[in-house]
C-alpha cells in the first residue's frame, strides 16, 4: 500500500544555516509517527514544511498520491486536508470557542452556519468540552485551550494530522488529559505525525519513533526496540541526556 | 452576615476621611476659582474683555445660526469619520502585503501616508478646496464637500497607520494559526487579524475621533457655512467676539461624550490587561 505521506530528500536551510538536510519519510495511514530530537533539530520546521507553511529548498512532499510541493498546487487546499496544533495553544482570542472549532469548515469548506455548528458541538462533546462552546478562549485553562485547539485542527476532518509539542507550554497537571485526547484520536485511527518531548508518551503511543538530528533522520524503529536497543551512538547519547 | 465591633469602627473612620476629602477638594476649588475671577476683574482691560467675549445679549442672539452650522460640522464629522475608517482599513490592508508583486502598491501607499502625514491639514484644505474645483473637471460642489474630502485625505493617513500598527501588534502565530487552517490571506486579515488589530487600537481611534472633531471646524476656511463661519457673520455684524466663544463651547460639548468614553474604555483595557486576560 502506498504511504499517505511521503517526505523525499527534503532540504530546508534559514539564511545559509542548513536545518534540514535530505530528510526521507513515509507515514503509512493510521500509523502515529513521534519526531524526537534536541530542540533546534528542525522538528518544528519539518512540521511546517508538510503543511506548506515554510517552502522546502529541495525535495518533494506527496501526500495521498499528489505531490503538494509543485508550486502550481494550491496551497491553502492542501493546508485545509492538514490539521496543525501548535506548542502554544494560538486559539483566536475574539472568537468563542464554538466559533473557533467551526472557522475553517464555514469559510474553507463553505459548510452551512448550523451545519458547521452542529459539527462543532459534536466535537467539543468528544472532548468533554462542550459545556464550555460559548466562552472565550481566555476563561479556559491551558489544557483546556489545548484540547480545543485539537478539536479546531480536526473539524474539517483532515487526512493527516501535525502536533507540534502541543504539550511543552502546560503545566504539568494539564499534561494528561491532552496526552488522553491523542490517544483516543490514535484509537479512531487518526494519521499522526508528532513532535515531543514525552518520552513516555512517545513509547505508549507511537507507531514508529523517529530521531532527527544533524538536519537527517539518524535512527527510526518501533518504539520500545527505539527505547531500549538505540543502534547508533548519537541515539544514545541523546537517550542518555534525557535520562538525567 | 455580621461583623465585628472592630471592622464597624474601621469602616466608620474610613468613610469619615473620605467625607473630609470630598469637602477639602469643593473648598479648594471655590477658592481658586474666586481667586481667579478677582484677578481676572483687577486687570485694566477686563471691562472690554468681558463685554466683547462674554456678552450674554450677544450670544443669545447669535445662538440660532451658530446652532445651524455645528450642525452642518455633524454631518460632515460623521460621513468622514465613516469613510476614513474604511479607507484606512483597505490602506493597512495594502501596506501589509508581502512580495515583490506588490511593491508598486507598498510604494505608493507609503508615499501616500508620508506625504499627507506631513502636510499641515490646513494647506490640504486650500489645495483639494481650491485647487481641485480650479481644474473644472468637475461640476459645482459645495465647500462642504471639498473639507470632507480634505479631511479624509488627511486623516485616513493617520489612521490607516494606527491599523497598521495594530495588525502588526497581532502575535504572528495567529497568522500561521489562521493559514494553517486554510484560510486564504485575505480570509486571514478579514476574520482573524483585523478583528484582533481593532480592539488593540480602539483607544487611538477614539482620540483620533476626537482631534477630528475639531479639526472640521477648520472647513469654514473653504467657505462652508459651518459654526466657526457663522460666528464669524455675527461677528462681523455687531463687532463682538461672543458667537467665537459660543461656536467653541459647542464644539466642547459635542466632544466631552466622546472624551468621557475614550477615558473609560482605556481603563477598562487596561484593567483586563492588568487581570492577565487576552484582549
Ligand atoms: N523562521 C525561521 N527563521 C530563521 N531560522 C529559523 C526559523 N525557524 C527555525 N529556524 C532555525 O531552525 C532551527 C530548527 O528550529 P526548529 O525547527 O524550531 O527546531 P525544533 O522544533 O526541533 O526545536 C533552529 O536553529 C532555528 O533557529
Ligand atoms: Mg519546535
Amino acid at each position: 500500500m502506498s504511504p499517505l505521506l511521503r517526505l523525499e530528500g527534503i532540504r530546508k536551510s534559514f539564511a545559509g544555516q542548513e536545518v534540514l538536510r535530505g530528510v526521507d519519510l513515509d507515514v503509512a495511514e493510521h500509523e502515529v509517527v513521534v519526531l524526537v530530537g534536541a530542540s533546534g533539530s528542525g522538528k518544528s520546521t519539518l512540521l511546517r514544511c508538510i503543511n506548506l507553511l515554510e517552502q522546502i529548498d529541495d525535495g518533494r512532499i506527496v501526500l495521498a498520491g499528489d505531490d503538494i510541493s509543485d508550486p502550481r498546487v494550491d496551497a491553502d487546499r492542501v493546508r485545509s486536508r492538514i490539521g496543525v496544533v501548535f506548542q502554544h495553544y494560538n486559539l483566536f482570542p475574539h472568537l468563542r470557542v464554538i466559533d473557533n472549532v467551526t472557522l475553517a469548515a464555514r469559510h474553507v469548506h463553505k459548510m452551512g452556519k448550523t451545519d458547521a455548528a452542529g459539527r462543532g458541538l459534536r466535537l467539543l462533546t468528544r472532548i468533554g468540552l462542550a459545556d464550555k462552546a460559548r466562552e472565550y478562549p481566555d476563561r479556559l485553562s491551558g489544557g483546556q485551550q489545548q484540547r480545543v485547539a485539537i478539536a479546531r485542527a480536526l473539524a474539517t476532518d483532515p487526512a493527516l494530522l501535525l502536533l507540534d509539542e502541543i504539550t511543552s507550554a502546560l503545566d504539568p497537571e494539564l499534561v494528561g488529559e491532552v496526552l488522553d485526547l491523542v490517544r483516543s484520536l490514535k484509537e479512531q485511527g487518526a494519521t499522526i505525525v508528532m513532535a515531543t518531548h514525552e518520552m513516555a508518551f512517545a513509547r505508549d503511543v507511537a507507531d514508529r519513533v523517529v530521531f532527527l538530528d544533524g538536519g537527517v533522520i539518524v535512527e527510526q524503529g518501533a518504539p520500545d526496540e527505539f527505547f531500549d536497543h538505540p543502534r547508533e551512538e548519537r541515539t544514545r547519547r541523546f537517550l542518555a541526556r534525557l535520562a538525567h | 452576615m455580621t461583623v465585628s465591633a472592630l471592622e464597624l469602627e474601621r469602616r466608620r473612620y474610613r468613610a469619615g476621611r473620605a467625607r473630609r476629602s470630598v469637602w477639602v477638594g469643593i473648598a479648594s476649588t471655590l477658592v481658586f476659582a474666586a481667586l481667579v475671577v478677582v484677578g481676572l476683574s483687577l486687570t485694566p482691560g477686563w471691562p472690554v474683555v468681558r463685554s466683547t467675549f462674554f456678552d450674554l445679549g450677544e450670544a443669545r442672539e447669535a445662538f440660532p445660526r451658530v446652532l445651524q452650522g455645528i450642525w452642518l460640522n455633524i454631518r460632515v464629522l460623521l460621513t468622514s469619520a465613516v469613510v476614513i475608517l474604511l479607507f484606512s482599513v483597505i490602506v493597512s490592508a495594502l501596506r501589509t502585503l508581502r512580495g515583490a508583486v506588490f511593491l508598486p502598491v507598498r510604494l505608493l501607499m507609503t508615499g501616500y501616508t508620508d506625504l499627507f502625514r506631513g502636510m499641515p491639514l490646513i494647506i490640504v484644505l486650500y489645495l483639494v478646496g481650491f485647487g481641485i474645483p480650479a481644474l473644472g473637471f468637475f461640476p459645482r460642489l459645495p465647500a462642504e464637500f471639498w473639507g470632507t474630502l480634505a479631511l479624509v485625505v488627511t486623516y485616513t493617513a493617520y489612521v490607516s497607520e494606527v491599523f497598521r500598527a495594530g495588525l502588526e501588534a497581532v502575535h504572528p502565530s495567529q497568522r500561521l494559526a489562521a493559514r494553517a487552517l486554510g484560510l486564504s490571506y485575505g480570509q486571514t486579515l478579514r476574520l482573524v487579524l483585523l478583528p484582533q488589530a481593532l480592539r488593540k487600537v480602539t483607544p487611538a481611534l477614539m482620540n483620533d475621533f476626537v482631534s477630528l472633531q475639531k479639526d472640521v471646524g477648520l472647513i469654514s476656511v473653504l467657505g462652508a457655512v459651518d459654526a466657526v463661519r457663522s460666528a464669524q457673520i455675527e461677528t462681523s455684524l455687531s463687532f463682538n467676539f461672543t458667537p467665537y466663544l459660543l461656536a467653541g463651547l459647542m464644539f466642547v460639548v459635542l466632544a466631552i461624550p466622546m472624551i468621557r468614553l475614550t477615558d473609560w474604555y482605556s481603563a477598562r483595557l487596561q484593567r483586563r490587561e492588568q487581570m492577565g486576560s487576552i484582549v
